[in-house]
């Protein structure tokens, strides 16, 4: 038996999977649907750092008859305040009478913060001493809580700096605006990432679901596909032709890879489509990696249809693999944040590799010797699980 | 090994972990002929068949198909052999074309002779005009006709057929009994079936084989089968009685004369008995019981009343008795099947 015969056979069973899947009208469209209900979920609940928080109600108590908008300090404060809400949208502004009443509403639900100005804020600012201002928040919920302090520290940090640089000017009417700025504030932050542009939690996610989706179509799909041929009796027809089982097992595998691509390329669609997600890198190394990614996995996909005999069996022990790898890979959630141990795990999981290189490629524009380790690992594992998995395989075809 | 042999067996045996599914059997299939295993459900028929069609491997023993050792020389075996298997090996999402063409595609047929072939087939069944309509759309007798001619696309020299009428409707039966005698008339072709149907072994095969319980306990012709009893002075009784009782028929069973007693519904009793003195102990005992003979035959003896008379016990009961699932063999063949006996 030539290797060109055992391929032949194999293309031919590939293509047979592919027709049935192409005839299966609810599975192809669920072939979109789950990655994107995927991409919408997850891309929607986690912003990141709370850029996605819109309209959270704050109201403000005025206790200061002198900070009415007419005096400098009350006039930068509202200014800042409107202009960082104008480009975020983030807050919405009411009137509360009392600190009291801010607390009352908050404990209801109906604010998400509070501002006061005390009675006596203005005063001592004109005295000579530093004025006070509370925030109050909503302890409930951390992330609420934490952008609002945020955004209101950089509202009173600017409002200082305006109100100093003011005083400033004002005790030395020869120096100009910016000598005062700079005398005031003398360094300025800026932030520079490696792409220009600011990516959003989707660039995160984007690859790693494509990465999980392709993976999980060989390790998976393949004990799927294989079982459930057995327990229809399908299998029997090529089992009883003159065909190498090699072929079987690859034809199986390509038919799994194909949809594996064909469900990649649709996130990757949906991803520059509907979320905005740039690729930076090669796009053609965006595939090459999903290729790699499916040889690492496999070895791993037979090992499992060789334990299986039936359909469910496949399906329940895909479920119990799927979860704890989905989340300890940083498909969704970035490694950094769980406990060492997890950590650890992970670095044992080749999800981990293919979706940090496929995340380099894709939000870094990184090329392949940026992400030599993680393609040396993928290679590794593909080899060694293969090597294991295809003496199981015999030995489970000649039962 | 004579040469108008083409299937050899020789002790050949399976176990499943513990439990001995096929033990140690061996007979001989000659050329042309249509054999049929017989048995009831978790016999070791399909376990038998499977091993032939080299879809298992024995645990011991032998079995070689035109010389070739089932699983020395597995793609040898392969060529020469088809088989109909009784889950139905056909893709519901194919057309019943493409089907032929995917299973032909893996057995090297030039693809000029396999359309041609595939043509004929499907005309030889009557599925011409539907050869472009998905196979989950026909019916379960077109679907077994489809899952037959699949099994000829090599032009086999052996067929097996495992349980072939099973669920089907009885006009969908005779086409298939019908279909499996002209394949082998016409072409040759050697058949071997499994069925647990006495109608199919009788009006099929040429010999039949019965086994229980992993073992062959008579091979023959389905006449020379029918001898053991009507030889003996052995008799079947079909008694019909009004007012039937259970009391009634274990007072049968108790008689020495009486080899087994089967109540076929509320009113008839069904009597293998032997002995001159058979049918007045029955009556009397039935009259001494209070029982209304209303009417009595002397039958002929049928296959069912053989396996009775060999086995001791019914083609349905030992399906009761078929061995826990989880020992049971794991394949496609031999799958659990709850259904009774007709």
């Amino acid at each position: 038996m030539t290797v060109k015969t055992v391929l032949n056979h194999s293309l031919r069973i590939a293509w047979k999977d592919l027709l049935e899947l192409f005839r299966n009208r609810l599975g192809l469209v669920l072939l979109v649907v789950m990655p994107l209900f995927m991409m919408v979920m997850v891309g929607f609940i986690y912003p990141t750092g709370g850029a996605n928080l819109t309209n959270m109600p704050i109201a403000m108590v005025n206790e200061d008859s002198g900070f009415n908008g007419s005096t400098i300090p009350s006039q930068t404060f509202f200014n800042t305040l409107q202009g960082i809400n104008n480009q975020t949208g983030m807050l919405t502004l009411t009137n509360a009478s009392s600190l009291s009443e801010v607390k009352d509403l908050i404990q209801r639900g109906e604010l998400s913060g509070g501002i006061v100005i005390p009675s006596n804020f203005s005063q001592s600012f004109y005295s000579g001493q530093q004025g006070t201002v509370i925030i109050v928040t909503d302890q409930s919920n951390p992330q609420v809580s934490a952008t609002i302090q945020s955004v209101l520290s950089i509202v009173f940090d600017n409002m200082g700096t305006m109100m100093a640089q003011q005083q400033l000017q004002g005790m030395n009417p020869t120096l100009n605006a910016t000598t005062a700025l700079a005398l005031v504030k003398p360094y300025n932050i800026q932030t520079q990432g490696v792409v220009a542009g600011n990516p959003s939690y989707f660039d995160f996610i984007a690859p790693g679901i494509m990465a999980m989706t392709v993976m999980m179509s060989v390790m998976t799909g393949l004990p799927v596909a294989i079982s459930q041929e057995k327990e229809i009796g399908t299998m029997d027809g090529m089992m009883v032709a003159p065909i190498n089982r090699l072929s079987i097992l690859l034809g199986k595998t390509l038919a799994q890879t194909a949809r594996g691509l064909i469900q990649g390329a649709i996130i990757l669609a949906l991803a520059i489509g509907i979320f905005g997600v740039a690729i930076q890198g090669n796009i053609l190394l965006v595939f090459a990696l999903l290729l790699l990614g499916v040889f690492s996995f496999v070895g791993l996909g037979i090992v499992i249809t060789s334990f299986t005999k039936d359909q469910e069996t496949a399906q329940m022990l895909m479920m119990t693999l799927m979860f704890p790898m989905m989340f300890l890979s940083g498909v969704f959630f970035p490694i950094q944040q769980m406990p060492w141990f997890m950590q650890s795990i992970s670095q044992f999981l080749p999800l981990t590799y293919a979706s940090n290189a496929l995340r380099k490629v894709m939000v870094l524009g990184a090329g392949v010797p940026q992400i030599s380790t993680e393609l040396i690992v993928l290679i590794a594992f593909g080899v060694v699980m293969i090597a294991i998995a295809l003496p199981v395989f015999r030995r489970m075809m000649t039962r | 090994m004579s040469s108008d042999n083409i299937i050899e067996v020789n002790n050949l045996t399976k176990t499943f972990g513990k439990f001995t599914a096929i033990d140690d059997i061996s007979f001989a299939v000659k050329k042309g002929e249509i054999f049929g295993l017989l048995g009831p459900n978790g016999a070791g028929k399909s376990t038998t068949l499977r091993m032939l069609s080299t879809l298992s491997h024995p645990t011991k023993g032998t079995a070689t198909i035109g010389g070739y050792d089932t699983s020395k020389n597995d793609m040898q075996v392969r060529q020469l052999i088809g088989i109909v298997s009784e889950k139905m090996i056909i893709y519901n999402r194919l057309t019943a074309k493409e089907n032929l063409h995917f299973f032909g595609s893996l057995f090297n047929i030039p693809k000029d002779t396999l359309n041609k072939r595939i043509d004929e087939l499907l005309e030889l069944v009557k599925l011409t005009k539907w050869k472009d309509n998905q196979v989950g759309t026909f019916s379960t007798g077109m679907r077994q006709r489809m899952n037959v001619v699949r099994a000829l696309l090599n032009m086999p020299q052996v067929l097996f057929l495992d349980e072939p009428t099973l669920g089907l409707d009885p006009q969908s039966s005779v086409e298939i009994r019908d279909f499996i005698k002209k394949l082998n008339q016409e072409n040759g072709t050697t058949v071997v079936l499994t069925t647990h149907m006495m109608v199919d072994a009788d009006l099929l095969c040429d010999r039949i084989a019965i086994i229980d319980h992993g073992k062959i306990i008579a091979l023959d012709t389905s006449t020379n089968l029918k001898k053991i009893i009507s030889g003996a002075d052995t008799m079947i009784i079909k008694l019909e009685i009004a007012n039937l009782n259970p009391d009634m028929i274990t007072a049968i069973r108790a008689l020495k004369c009486v080899d087994s007693a089967t109540q076929e519904n509320s009113t008839s009793l069904h009597v293998i008995v032997h002995g001159e003195e058979a049918f007045d102990s029955i009556v009397d005992i039935i009259r001494k019981k209070g029982g209304k003979i209303s009417s009595m035959a002397n039958l002929q003896p049928s296959l069912e009343d053989v396996f009775l008379h060999i086995t001791g016990h019914e083609v349905r009961d030992s399906a009761d008795q078929k061995i826990p699932l989880e020992q049971g063999p794991k394949h496609g063949f031999g799958a659990p099947k709850r259904r009774g006996v007709r």
